[in-house]
């Protein structure tokens, strides 16, 4: 293994402070255009306090929909996305209105972020007519044309594919949009992830690839799938540039969204994003995660936690108050209790819905 | 010995050719390797070179002249030192025949023909042209050209992607002239990349675009099926109609003529199979005009199967300025009253030809040409069995899991009490095609089986 892969693996495990992360992202982006902008953003107390905010609302939501799980409210697969929440709030932060957002199964967290009513997710998780897809997707099938969220895909590695043709309908369009698609470290070592690369480099094509690497695919590590464990390399036969990013703290994935949306705007073709992240929790709902240790979670929640770290950031500055920010926690838990109620009080599809939009 | 020159075969499906132009002249001497004559197919202007040494003695065919079947001498090559008057001996000996010999016919359609008068089985008007259109000649590749050109000129948000669909005017050449007239945004040439590029197309239908994927043939559409199956067909039910896939994945489905195991498979099955996708499997040139610009149409994704035996036949299709089938109409070509057989893509073949030769036999069959598989026609099927009694259906396909076993299972379902003869159906072989040329022949259906298989629903054998 290369010594800048071994920082890398470490990059997550080790106490890093905001400024020693500059450095490190310069020397991680290899192959990107453009890198005279700061590796980590400068948050104004407003966006600290939307970050604190959204990434929380996300982090309740979730626990609840395991709780919801665990009473058999919720059926089938589960994949939560605790732990990652900084990585699609940061992007959320930097695009503009008509980008496109798409993402696998593990996709509560960006509907969310894409401003979606946490009772139409909650509602879908628990298969009601109230649901996002009036109950007949679930909770890895959800999608939203009117916040240009293009799921939820259960296949591995299909929004790939699929979040290209977005962006390519943007170019054909001339709109001026950005999509944003979304896999993990897992779904990057899929073959249409290549045939997508090289057909957006080659047409130019304005893609953001947004690789979660919570460093498990199910129960198997980075290390044991791919080859290679740079994934922000991924693109280099094709020209893409990409940087690896601290996908725990969000002002760094705004930053490096920034950077890679405007590549992307300005015709420059797609653009890679390794979010370097961890997930709390199993990676569906019954899955124990025995593949890895306790200390190894314990270290990054302690150590790395998205929604600490502003906490203590705008602690530290004075942006608010412990109270302040009690009073956003209580704020959240009642929107996430509110679209519990719904979900679970909401009646199930119509039978008759059993053979509605199967055609046009 | 004087050589003879045969019109070649440069295509797998290619039975003649024009002889565009002669390059050498009689008495001209020729070495292995030197360009000899051009010859066009439907598909492209080819070079002909020679492989033998020696003098141009006598050109049989003249340029310019057409259809000239495969396997035709062309010319007479002399050898050093012979004169004329051996091409001239060579040319009037009957050319080597190059064919492998054809199987033996059937049993029982070698059998005596039935006694009996010719019987009446029309030729049926489509209900969809009404009497008095002007008619005019197509081939299938004009007609799903024209059909892609005329919904592209309608619509800006129609285009079209595929390997070699633009520059190269298409493999089998149906996006002929598309990319002159709607330039390369619109007319896309793509890596060979089926799985990514089905799902990029996908992913742009989503978005509201309303792609035509070219399949270079439908076989190596099995690296994209997740994205046609999974992405496009399921999405509108699992996003409770809020966004579908208007979408046209097309290209040649089926055998062609002996490219084997990989290249000769009809998935109409696999894809009826789904629900949230249309089937459109069409025969005449009509159905690939009138169907193909349907599919454009169509919000939902559409399978579009086209036969490349049948790009280059020509038809009477209507002249007229937009001309729309409706899919999941199944047209009678054919009325009779004895049998009914139902067909459809390059089945019907088979099927009007056995129905010609039953009608001299004094059997009178009614043909159904489905023109779609999903959604089914069934009901004009079943008109037909309540009229006739007796049902044969004829397809190029495994006969496992099949449309035909489908059908056979609808038509008990739901006509049960009209049947007087169990359903018979004519397919493919349950074997891989295999590429020798007899055997070839014999895992594909014939007319002699679909005779065969009326003679026995009517118990005429
Ligand atoms: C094509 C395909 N193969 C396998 C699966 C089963 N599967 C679901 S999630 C998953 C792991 C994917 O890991 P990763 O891409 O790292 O995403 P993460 O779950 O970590 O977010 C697997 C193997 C699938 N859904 N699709
Ligand atoms: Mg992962």
């Amino acid at each position: 293994m290369g010594k800048r892969q071994l920082e890398m693996r470490e990059m997550a495990a080790t106490k890093r402070t905001s400024s020693g992360a500059g450095a490190k992202a310069d020397s991680r982006s290899r192959g990107a255009g453009d890198n005279s902008a700061p590796a980590i953003a400068d948050f104004s107390k407003e966006q600290e306090l939307h970050a604190y905010r959204e990434m929380l609302l996300i982090r309740r939501f979730e626990e609840k929909a395991g709780q919801l799980y665990g009473m058999g409210l919720i059926g089938g697969f589960c994949h939560l996305y605790i732990g990652q929440e900084a990585v699609v709030v940061g992007m959320q932060m930097a695009k503009k209105d008509g980008d496109q957002m798409i993402t696998g199964y593990r996709d509560h967290g960006h509907m969310l972020a894409m401003d979606l009513d946490p009772k139409g997710v909650m509602a879908e998780l628990t298969g009601r007519r109230g649901g996002l897809s009036k109950g007949k997707g679930g909770s890895m099938h959800m999608f939203s044309k009117e916040k240009h969220f293009y799921g939820g895909h259960g296949i591995v590695g299909a929004q790939v594919a699929l979040g290209t043709g977005l962006g390519f309908s943007n170019k054909y369009r001339e709109n001026g949009n950005v999509a944003m698609a979304f896999f993990g470290d897992g779904a990057s070592n899929q073959g249409q992830v290549y045939e997508s690369f090289n057909m957006a480099q080659l047409w130019k094509l304005p893609v953001v690839y947004v690789i979660e690497n919570n460093k498990y695919g199910m129960g198997t590590s980075v290390e044991r799938s791919s080859a290679t464990t740079d994934l922000s390399q991924r693109g280099a036969s094709f020209g893409i540039p990409g940087e690896q990013v601290d996908g725990m703290d969000v002002r760094a994935v705004l930053a490096a969204s920034d950077r890679a949306l405007e590549h992307c705007r300005s015709g420059k073709g797609p653009y890679i994003l390794e979010m370097v992240t961890y997930r709390y929790r199993g990676h569906s709902m019954s899955d124990p995660a025995k593949y890895r240790s306790k200390d190894e979670v314990q270290k990054m929640r302690t150590e790395h936690d998205p929604i600490e770290q502003v906490r203590k950031r705008v602690l530290d500055a004075n942006w608010a108050t412990e109270e302040d920010l009690k009073a956003i926690d209580k704020d959240v838990r009642a929107l996430v209790a509110e679209s519990a109620e719904f979900a679970q009080n909401d009646p199930e599809p119509d039978v008759s819905e059993l053979y509605t939009d199967i055609l046009l | 010995m004087p050589i003879d020159i045969l019109m070649p075969a440069l295509s797998p499906t290619m039975e003649e050719g024009k002889l565009a132009k002669w390059l050498k002249a009689e008495g001209d001497t020729v070495t292995a390797g030197d360009v000899i004559a051009e010859i066009e197919t439907d598909k492209a202007t080819m070079e002909v070179e020679a492989v033998d040494e020696g003098v141009l003695g006598k050109i049989l065919v003249a340029e310019g002249t057409e259809g000239v079947k495969v396997n035709e001498k062309i010319a007479i090559l002399l050898a050093e030192g012979e004169d004329a008057s051996a091409a001239d001996a060579a040319a009037s000996a009957p050319a080597a025949k190059a064919e492998a010999p054809a199987p033996a016919a059937p049993a029982a359609s070698a059998a005596a023909p039935v006694a009996a008068a010719p019987v009446a089985s029309e030729p049926a008007e489509d209900p969809e042209v009404p009497a008095g259109t002007p008619m005019k000649a197509s081939t299938v590749r004009e007609a799903l050209r024209d059909a892609m050109a005329e919904e592209m000129r309608r619509d800006g948000d129609v285009f079209v992607m595929g390997e070699e669909v633009a520059e190269y005017q298409g493999a089998y050449k149906i996006t002929q002239g598309l990319l002159d007239e709607f330039g390369a945004k619109r007319v896309i040439d793509t890596p060979i990349t089926e799985h990514g590029f089905a799902g990029l197309g996908v992913g742009a239908a989503m978005a509201g675009l309303k792609p035509i994927v070219e399949f270079m043939t439908f076989n190596f559409a099995m690296q994209a099926i997740d994205h046609i199956i999974n992405s496009a067909a399921k999405t509108l039910y699992m996003s409770g109609g809020q966004m579908g896939a208007p979408i046209v994945f097309r290209g040649p489905n089926g055998a062609a003529a002996r490219v084997g195991a990989q290249h000769s498979q009809d998935y109409a099955s696999w894809y009826a199979h789904i629900p949230g996708l249309k089937v459109v499997q069409p025969w005449s040139a009509a159905d690939a005009k009138g169907l193909l610009k349907a599919a454009i149409r169509d919000p939902n994704p559409v399978i579009f199967l086209e036969n490349e035996i049948l790009y280059g036949q020509s038809f009477e299709i209507p002249d007229v300025e937009d001309f729309v089938l409706p899919i999941g109409k199944a047209k009678i070509e054919r009325t009779g009253s004895d049998v009914t057989l139902v067909s459809w893509g390059i089945g019907m073949t088979y099927t009007m030809k056995a129905a010609d030769e039953l009608a001299a036999m004094g059997i009178s069959a009614e043909v159904i040409n489905l023109r779609t598989i999903r959604p089914l026609d069934i009901d004009t099927v079943l008109a037909s069995v309540r009229k006739t009694g007796r049902v044969v259906t004829v397809e190029e396909a495994y006969p496992m899991c099949s449309v035909s076993s489908e059908i056979a299972y609808q038509v008990q379902e739901k006509a049960f009490d009209y049947l007087d003869a169990p359903i018979l159906r004519v397919t493919g072989k349950d074997v891989p095609m295999p590429y020798a040329a007899n055997l070839e022949k014999l895992a594909l259906p014939n007319v002699g089986e679909v005779i065969d298989a009326v003679k026995a629903v009517t118990y005429t054998a």
